[in-house]
């Protein structure tokens, strides 16, 4: 599944790096702990579901290899965050839903765990 | 080549930055992802840190054929009983690191699964030095 389907179904916008819009996505780890993000191994094409939206949750993505982040609860993205991300070749998404639904959705939709 | 870089403590704005520098450094000399992934996990872990915990720190980067050495030296409060922060889950991180992702006791031990050598010397009320290793073959 691309980014922009993913984002389609959680009624997301793609807030920076529409151009990686057709990046697959093959797994999804969600969590706002972002020591927990520190110790995933290598894992091609992962996105990051969290609603913590600061500039660590990008430098982590950053730091992590991780270049697909979807943030919920409708949080507010800055500026600062967005260029971070767009340094970074990275595509940020945003949704209403909360943590809860949309990985109930994405679960359901077949995009497997880390673990 | 020896690098050396300035942290601020509370400074979460620019936290990361130096392990940012750095990462672009290792990727433009060729440095193999995995090795650069692990390093500079390592390095923004111990950078972090010091915004976190303590007043100020110096971070040098030392670059060789074979390895990078990498010394965070902080003047702050020290670690009492480094066994204890070592332990996964250990924390005296402050609620507002905790907004921020961190303080849930894992960083030490992260540092460690991401270093070929470590070395932690701190000294209560003057601060912490960690010193870790990475090869870039093995």
């Amino acid at each position: 599944m691309t980014v922009e389907e993913i984002a389609a179904l959680v009624q997301g916008e793609i807030l920076g790096g529409e151009e990686y819009k057709n990046r697959p996505v093959e797994r999804i780890f969600a969590s706002d702990l972002m020591s927990d993000v520190l110790t995933l191994k290598d894992y091609d094409n992962l996105m990051l579901l969290t609603g913590l939206c600061n500039l660590q949750s990008i430098r982590t993505c950053e730091m992590s290899d991780i270049q697909m982040i979807l943030i919920v609860r409708g949080k507010e993205v800055t500026p600062e965050m967005l260029e971070l991300a767009e340094d970074n070749e990275m595509i940020v998404v945003r949704t209403e839903f909360s943590m809860y639904k949309t990985a109930g959705i994405l679960y359901g939709a077949g995009i497997p765990p880390v673990y | 080549m020896d690098f050396t870089y300035h942290v601020e403590g509370g400074d979460f704005t620019n936290a990361g930055s130096t392990s940012s520098e750095v990462k672009r450094m290792l990727k433009k000399l060729g440095v193999s992802p995995d090795i650069v992934k692990r390093t500079v996990v390592a390095l923004y872990e111990a950078e972090v840190n010091i915004v976190a915990h303590a007043y100020r720190g110096d971070i040098s980067v030392d670059l060789q054929d074979d390895k990078v050495r990498i010394v965070l030296a902080d003047e702050g409060p020290g670690i009492p009983n480094i066994d204890w922060a070592m332990q996964k889950g250990n924390s005296t991180a402050s609620p507002k690191v905790r907004e921020m992702g961190f303080g849930a006791g894992m960083g030490l031990p992260n540092i460690k699964n991401n270093s070929d050598e470590l070395n932690i010397q701190s000294e209560v009320g003057k601060g912490t030095t960690i010193e870790f290793v990475n090869y870039f073959t093995k």
